[in-house]
């Protein structure tokens, strides 16, 4: 059987029907080779450029909902998320424009103003993708104003804690749970600004009975919103390699 | 049981034949807004006398779809008089029956809103006050569902495309895309399964035209909807329509039966190969599920978020399968472009705007109500002439198109013709066709916090831009409007308004900002007064310069 | 200023300054000397950033050679003078002492920098923006306190319903963040500042470190 390949949004791509032809592209002035099947964050990568994200993690199917990873292309109207954007014969990328980075530093300080982001004390502390892609995007300070709403700590589960004041709604978690692990524990309820990752439905983590106690959703979170128990400021390390290497072995046991 | 055209004019004959004796007929508009001031109960007692007085054999009365002129329901139309009665109440209804046949009751008579019913062009409300919206036969004698026996027995798939992309036919949902070019998308999908979806997703504040057509005439949408299955292929259809308009939705599902019951849905349509079914999928009432992505969704069985296209929904749609999704005032237009020729239809409204637009007149406007005019009608003429005017005689300072995602025209465009590009060209869009007139005392910074709000807690919550900017513009025009607001706070609104326009996922994020960029352009003013002097111009705001800020 | 000042905040607490003649004096020093003007404040914070200032060990000698310090925790000055090349100002803008005093100094400073994450953010601090304010002083002054349990009101400056980032009140001509930032990062705006170049601290130090 022909390796399956998957469609950004999930679909497997019936490569016996369609073979999947190569391209030329250009990223950053940059003359590139891709397969029609990429996204352009997936070739942006593969050749050692990089574009922010924080929404996508390899293994996962993507969600484009940060808008860090936008890019330019010639002749699109619009700016477009290289995480769900597929390459396209002659197509001329710009990931670094000065329009660009000056968005993605403007959506960060808007996660920043979103929830209550106190860096000093936080489990995540220095392992933190939003406090590296502040360093990153060179955002010393935040110029909007800060929001400050209240939210809560469900610390209910035996091993796992969620401090929804360092949740960005990534929705990490969700998919890793409803599409590695397959318990589909998590999810987001309400809209807008008021939306909140649940667990089950909006029951304490600690009497779900979906929750199979993994913690696949902890590792994968990036933030010091997800975290195990008992770690202190800085202490909380994310692994994330297990990922790729779990969809590689159920990939090779498929075949 | 299989429908011939032969079955189709005998329904029709049979049903004009009823009506041979009739010498007058009295039509009692039935949809939401004048049943919601008790048309309902006058009908009954209409009917109740009729029969007491026996005139039945004569005099009949009809319930029938919207008449438009919504401002002063109950309304009653006399036929053949041609008489219209504003305000009808229980108490009216011996008089009306005394005077059938003399002179019209002068106390009832709204000829004076005569404008408002002469300066429309009907092509989608054609039959709104005409049919029964409960009945398929007063809708086949209206020549209903002719169309589809044409789109399918004497023209190809193709012949119907080329006609709907003839007629220049733009979606009606708000953005404009050609009905033509979609179609033709969908129907070169390589796929036996595809699907069309009928929005009727209509949230936006002060519209109700998806929701007038539905009630008063939803067998134009089913048949609109059969002919679109046939031209791009499509055997299923859903209408995706708001459980808050449940009326239209018992309307619906009792066209869809007796449709069904007809035969002109199900299998082997017309004794052709078509088959076609219905099912009407009832929305929570989340505005973002009227983007189309976010519809699947929701359709699907999942939470109505939008994802990020392309992949479009003509190529990836509902369950992944090809998918064409119109809007109920599109493919209401469908019918009678099908029976009279995409030309036809071409030749009305301007050059690349076709046909006609559903307006909902609302606002501080005298006539607020339901009014369809021909693209590029000025609006001037639909705010003075068939609106008319402003009530105690105030002043007009702008008028809102395309809800919570359009802008403010401010009177200096008011003889603009009305198409996608003009109202796109001073900040606004066509939208779904809710307008909204505001007079001189209504604050603009105001209006703008108002369809803020909505769009703030309408986001979806996926993408940062619109769920977290659309928060922070609220929040900086909240802080305006109470007279806490900084100089900083002009610029600071133009930097969110720029950064959620260009950045936000979906069309609800990308075009929230315009009610704010367009009062932004134009009553400037208004937002400095506020700041600077802490005073609201026109007097809506209260902003006694508290300093007690935050 | 040949009178001793008398400043009443609006909650009636006085400010009496009896230092005067001596920050003349520092004033006069530093204008015969050369040497740039640099003033650290702090407001509401936990002093940390100033400890991470000396952290710069035996750097801070030679920095003394071309800064004088006029008005800062660590020197014995009660009054903001004028005319301050460099302010460093850590913590967050709290109370409306805070607010009175912030204002004063910006306008007494050439070049502000926001100091730490509490001047930037507001960090820590703000984490009782959530609640209200006497929700907060109940909590701290009255549910936690074991005797003599009533909420402080004279005496102390008045709490603002949040408490904000520098640059919400007063214009910030450099952000320095960091809970605290590094003392080689505050060494190297210094340094760069007195060569008479805009420091980018970006890549020397973040928030929360």
């Amino acid at each position: 059987m022909t390796e399956q390949r998957l469609h950004p949004r999930g679909k497997p791509l019936r490569t016996d029907v369609n073979p999947v032809r190569l391209l030329m592209c250009k990223i950053d002035g940059k003359d590139i080779s891709a397969r029609e099947d990429e996204t352009i964050l997936s070739v942006a990568r593969q050749n050692g450029i990089n574009i922010p994200t924080l929404c996508h993690l390899d293994g996962l199917s993507e969600r484009g909902a940060c808008r860090l990873c936008i890019v330019e292309v010639k002749g699109a109207p619009r700016l477009l998320p290289s995480c769900v954007t597929l390459v396209r014969q002659d197509m001329e990328v710009t990931t670094n424009s000065e329009r660009v980075t000056a968005y993605r530093r403007k959506i960060l300080e808007l996660l920043f103003t979103e929830r209550n982001h106190v860096c000093s004390v936080c489990v995540s502390n220095g392992q933190c993708e939003l406090q590296a892609l502040s360093v990153e995007l060179g955002m010393s300070h935040v110029h909007f104003d800060y929001i400050y709403p209240r939210h809560s700590i469900d610390a209910t589960h035996s091993r796992f804690s969620v401090d929804h004041n360092r949740c960005v709604l990534c929705a990490r978690c969700i998919r890793v749970c409803d599409e590695v692990e397959g318990a589909h524990v998590m999810d987001v309820m309400g809209r807008g600004i008021t939306a909140k990752v649940i667990t089950d439905l909006s029951q304490p983590w600690g009497d779900s009975e979906t929750c199979t106690g993994c913690g696949k959703c902890v590792h994968v979170c990036p933030t010091g919103a997800l975290s195990e128990k008992g770690k202190s400021v800085a202490e909380m390390t994310k692994r994330r390699q297990f990922l790729p290497y779990l969809q590689l072995m159920r990939k090779e046991g498929q075949k | 049981m299989t429908l011939t055209f032969e079955d189709l004019q005998q329904i029709a004959k049979i049903e004009k034949d009823k009506q041979e004796g009739i010498k007058y007929q009295i039509n009692v508009c039935v949809a939401a807004g004048c049943l919601s001031c008790q048309s309902g109960v006058v009908k009954e007692s209409l009917e109740r006398e009729v029969n007491r007085r026996g005139l039945e054999n004569w005099t009949r009365v009809k319930g029938v779809g919207c008449l438009g002129l919504c401002a002063v329901g109950p309304l009653l139309y006399l036929e053949p008089d041609g008489v219209y009665y504003q305000g009808v109440q229980v108490s009216d209804v011996s008089e009306i029956l005394d005077s059938l046949g003399g002179s019209p009751v002068s106390r009832l008579d709204c000829s004076s809103h005569l404008p408002f019913f002469k300066r429309q062009q009907k092509i989608v409300l054609e039959n709104c006050g005409k049919v029964d919206p409960e009945s398929i036969e007063d809708y086949i004698a209206e020549g209903g569902y002719q169309a589809l026996y044409t789109a399918l027995r004497a023209m190809t798939p193709n012949e119907v495309i080329d006609d709907v992309a003839t007629s220049g036919l733009r979606g009606r949902g708000g953005a404009g895309f050609p009905t033509g070019l979609k179609w033709t998308a969908v129907s070169k999908a390589f796929n036996k399964t595809k699907f069309v979806i009928c929005n009727a997703d209509e949230g936006d504040p002060g519209a109700f035209m998806d929701r007038s057509v539905l009630e008063s005439d939803p067998h134009r949408v089913i048949e609109g909807m059969a002919i679109a299955g046939a031209a791009v292929g499509a055997t299923n259809g859903f209408i995706y329509v708001r459980a808050e308009y449940p009326l239209a939705v018992r309307r619906l599902r009792h066209a869809i039966a007796q449709a069904e019951r007809l035969g002109v849905l199900g299998k082997n349509v017309f004794n052709t190969t078509f088959d076609f079914e219905i099912k009407v999928r009832l929305g929570a009432g989340a505005f973002v599920c009227g983007e189309e992505t976010a519809l699947i969704a929701s359709i699907e069985g999942r939470r109505g978020t939008p994802r990020p296209r392309p992949p479009f929904p003509a190529e990836f749609g509902l369950w992944g399968f090809p998918t064409l999704i119109n809007n109920v005032e599109t493919f209401a237009n469908i019918p009678p472009i099908i029976r009279n020729g995409g030309d036809w239809f071409a030749e009305i409204g301007t050059e690349k705007s076709k046909g006609t637009k559903v307006f909902a007149l609302a606002g501080r406007v005298n006539n607020t109500g339901l009014i369809e005019v021909p693209m590029g009608t000025p609006l001037r003429d639909i705010v003075f002439d068939i609106g008319g005017g402003i009530p105690e005689n105030r002043r007009f300072k702008a008028v809102q198109t395309g809800g919570p995602s359009g802008g403010c025209i401010p009177e200096q465009f008011l003889d603009m013709p009305v198409d996608y590009e003009s109202l796109a060209k001073v900040g606004s869009i066509m939208g779904s066709g809710g307008l909204i007139i505001m007079d001189e005392t209504s604050c603009m910074v105001d209006v703008a916090k108002f369809f803020m709000e909505f769009c703030m807690s309408e986001s979806c919550g996926k993408c940062v831009p619109c769920r977290v900017g659309t928060t922070q513009i609220y929040n900086l025009l909240s802080s305006i409007t109470n007279g806490t607001g900084k100089s900083a706070d002009i610029p600071n609104l133009e930097e969110l308004c720029d950064l959620v326009k260009n950045t936000s996922l979906c069309g609800l994020g990308q075009t929230s900002p315009n009610p704010v960029m367009s009062t932004l352009r134009y009553f400037r003013d208004e937002y400095e007064a506020h700041i600077h002097d802490k005073t609201c111009p026109a007097g809506a705001c209260n902003c006694g310069g508290s300093k007690e800020a935050k | 200023m040949n009178d001793n000042i008398k400043k009443t905040t609006p909650n009636g607490w006085t400010i009496e300054n009896n230092g005067w003649a001596l920050q003349d004096f520092e004033e006069q020093a530093a204008a015969s000397s050369g040497k740039v003007k640099v003033a650290t404040v702090w407001l509401d914070g936990c002093s940390g950033c100033h400890m991470s200032f000396l952290d710069i060990d035996e750097k801070i000698i030679g920095l003394a050679d071309l800064i004088e310090i006029v008005y800062s925790p660590l020197v014995d000055i009660k009054q903001f003078p004028g005319g301050v090349d460099v302010t460093l100002v850590e913590g967050a803008v709290s109370s409306d002492e805070d607010e009175e005093k912030i204002h004063e100094i910006r306008n007494g400073t050439n070049l502000l920098i926001s100091f730490g994450d509490c001047a930037v953010t507001a960090n820590v601090p703000a984490m009782r923006n959530q609640f209200k304010v006497d929700d907060v002083l109940t909590r701290a002054y009255v549910e936690n306190a074991t005797f003599n349990q009533q909420i402080p009101r004279f005496g102390v400056p008045r709490l603002l319903k949040k408490a904000r980032p520098v640059h919400e009140i007063v214009n910030v001509d450099l952000f320095l963040p960091g809970c605290p930032p590094p003392s080689d990062a505050i060494y190297y705006v210094l340094g760069e500042l007195l060569e008479g170049r805009i420091p980018d601290p970006k890549g020397k130090t973040r928030f929360g470190a």
